[in-house]
């Protein structure tokens, strides 16, 4: 699979690009499912990426794993959710030094969350790089309640935490990791609209 | 000047009303008979004596019933008031402008008594006395902008400059429209614009960061903004839009003219001296159709300003569904004369 082609939406709507390589300095590599095949399709580009970069894994039903072991990177870590390997990347994230280049590549919903944990451990922004692969399922700030809701693939869907219904905005919050879900029935409660599928 | 103080409510029984007085001040945001965004952007403390543009920090007779709104809300969600650790020195920054301006402007409203960093601040209208140690935060019930924005009528973000941008790291936001601090903190000029329709575009936003970021302590500017709100609600945030939104729809050709308000906004754009940060306050003012059209020039205008919208921008200030009862009111003020240019409420001549 290659990389996912957007429609042109709003500013604050994340773009994806292919990733670029920085070099052999410091890096920190996460990719998750589908998004492994951007990830070694960047070291094809520069092996030497890997001369000092750390990789972490979230398999999400891919099998790519074993190669993206093999590449050659300084570290690999496997898990099958990203909270499996969470604390791992912070303490990668919160232990790099200046110059690090962070590179991401998956699904909006762990890219989103892995940016989010990169800018808490002062990663500047200009130094997180990210490529989509795979679902195009959106992480979803319930503005109402704060509750995060993911792998939306519908709008409107239902808020995980309050149950309100709540419609899909483009709007997105780095810091948050996510998409703004907002009360689809607030001015006429009980009115609905039919449920479609997200588009990219 | 003596300022009488309304007992009043901004939810449940909305007991919120404006005096004659507050009605002839009210910053009426049309000074022609149409309207497109532009970077309307004017030196501030500029203006008529008595109008909300000529003092820093306008202080009106809604002033204490604002400021008892503004608590239950941050009762209700403490998020409304939120900042990034690095701006607590334009916190500082921004309590002590408010502070000196207040005083400057109202002096038989507040003192405030300096020797080095130990201040004592009064606040007689809110029945405050409080003395503390200037950029020490342990001697504030809490965090500076916090402390001073609980005693200033309107919202207030600060923006850090950095990397060619302004960055919305800190706020308080309990009068909004419709848009989230706890979503937005963080973001640049940009982003937290991006759910702006058109504007960006006609790169509005281009050539208003580039005014922004170099706007110069003491040469403090302004612009309006404005949308409407059913009921004199301040706090329609999208947090609560599930609550306030079904109010949007109980407007009827009967009730129109009070239900229906329009929501001005004068914001205004501060260079902080220490922290180089930009403080932007964003004052909202409320007023019925029916109040509003009891000054002539302005009933006409309204009508001409509300009819001619694009579509687009009804949509996004959020009153289309109202927008065909609304014309249908304003239009018995307007007579199809002359409206002088300007937003001040003189007298047209017919």
């Amino acid at each position: 699979m290659t990389q996912t082609p957007f429609t042109p939406s709003i500013i604050s709507r994340p773009t994806y690009a292919q990733l670029q390589s920085n070099g052999g300095s410091p890096s920190v590599l996460l990719a998750e499912g589908a998004g492994a095949a951007a990830l070694l399709d960047l070291f094809a580009r520069d092996a030497s990426v890997l001369d000092r970069g750390q990789i972490f894994f979230v398999t999400a039903g891919s099998d790519l794993g074993p190669k993206l072991r093999g590449a050659g990177a300084r570290a690999f870590h496997q898990g099958d959710s990203y909270s499996d390997i969470q604390v791992q990347f912070q303490t990668a994230l919160n232990a790099a030094p200046m110059g690090t280049s962070v590179y991401l590549a998956g699904g909006e919903g762990v890219i989103g969350q892995a940016t989010s944990d990169a800018l808490a451990a002062g990663i500047e922004h200009d130094a997180i790089q990210a490529e989509h692969r795979g679902s195009i399922a959106r992480r979803m700030q319930c503005v109402h309640c704060k509750g995060i809701t993911e792998n939306v693939t519908t709008d409107p869907f239902t808020c995980s935490n309050c149950g309100l219904t709540l419609f899909v905005r483009d709007h997105y919050s780095r810091r948050l990791g996510a998409f703004q879900g907002v009360c689809v029935d607030a001015e006429t409660p009980g009115v609905i609209p039919e449920q479609q599928e997200i588009q990219l | 000047m003596t300022i009488r103080f309304n007992d009043e409510t901004f939810r449940d029984d909305y007991t919120f009303y404006n005096s004659p007085e507050a009605i002839q001040r009210f910053p009426f945001p049309f000074d022609r008979d149409d309207y497109m965004y532009s970077v309307n952007i004017e030196p501030h403390k500029t203006g008529p004596k008595g109008t909300p543009f000529d003092v820093a920090f306008d202080v009106d007779e809604h002033y204490v019933s604002e400021m008892r709104d503004r608590a239950i809300t941050l009762e209700q969600d403490p998020k409304r008031c939120q900042s990034l650790p690095h701006m607590e020195l334009a916190g500082w920054d921004l309590l002590e402008l408010i502070m000196t301006s207040k005083v400057a402007d109202y002096p038989d409203l507040f003192e405030l008594h300096r020797d080095g960093n130990s201040w004592r601040w009064i606040n007689k209208p809110m029945g405050i006395d409080d003395s503390f140690t200037f950029l020490d935060a342990s001697t504030l019930p809490y965090g500076p902008m916090e402390y001073i924005t609980r005693q200033a009528q309107g919202d207030f973000a600060l923006l850090d400059q950095r990397d060619d941008n302004l960055w919305m790291d800190a706020g308080m936001i309990t009068s909004q429209a419709d848009w989230s601090l706890d979503f937005d903190i963080g973001m640049n000029f940009f982003e937290w614009h991006a759910p702006v329709p058109k504007a960006h575009e006609m790169k509005i936003f281009q050539r208003a960061l580039k005014f922004l970021m170099n706007v110069q302590q003491g040469a403090q500017s302004r612009r309006l903004n404005w949308t409407m709100t059913v009921n004199p609600r301040l706090d329609t945030s999208p947090e609560n839009y599930h609550l306030w939104g079904p109010e949007k729809r109980t407007v009827t050709p009967e009730n129109v003219g009070q239900k229906q308000y329009l929501r001005v906004e004068l914001q205004t754009f501060w260079r902080l001296p220490r922290s180089n940060a930009l403080a932007f306050p964003i004052r909202c003012y409320l007023a019925n159709l029916q109040d509003l059209s009891s000054v002539p020039k302005w009933g006409r205008r309204l009508h001409r300003v509300i009819r001619d919208l694009p579509d687009e921008l009804a949509d996004y200030k959020g009153f289309a569904v109202n927008r065909a009862m609304i014309i249908d009111y304003l239009a018995q003020f307007d007579d199809g004369g002359e409206t002088s240019p300007g937003i001040y409420p003189n007298e047209d001549k017919t």
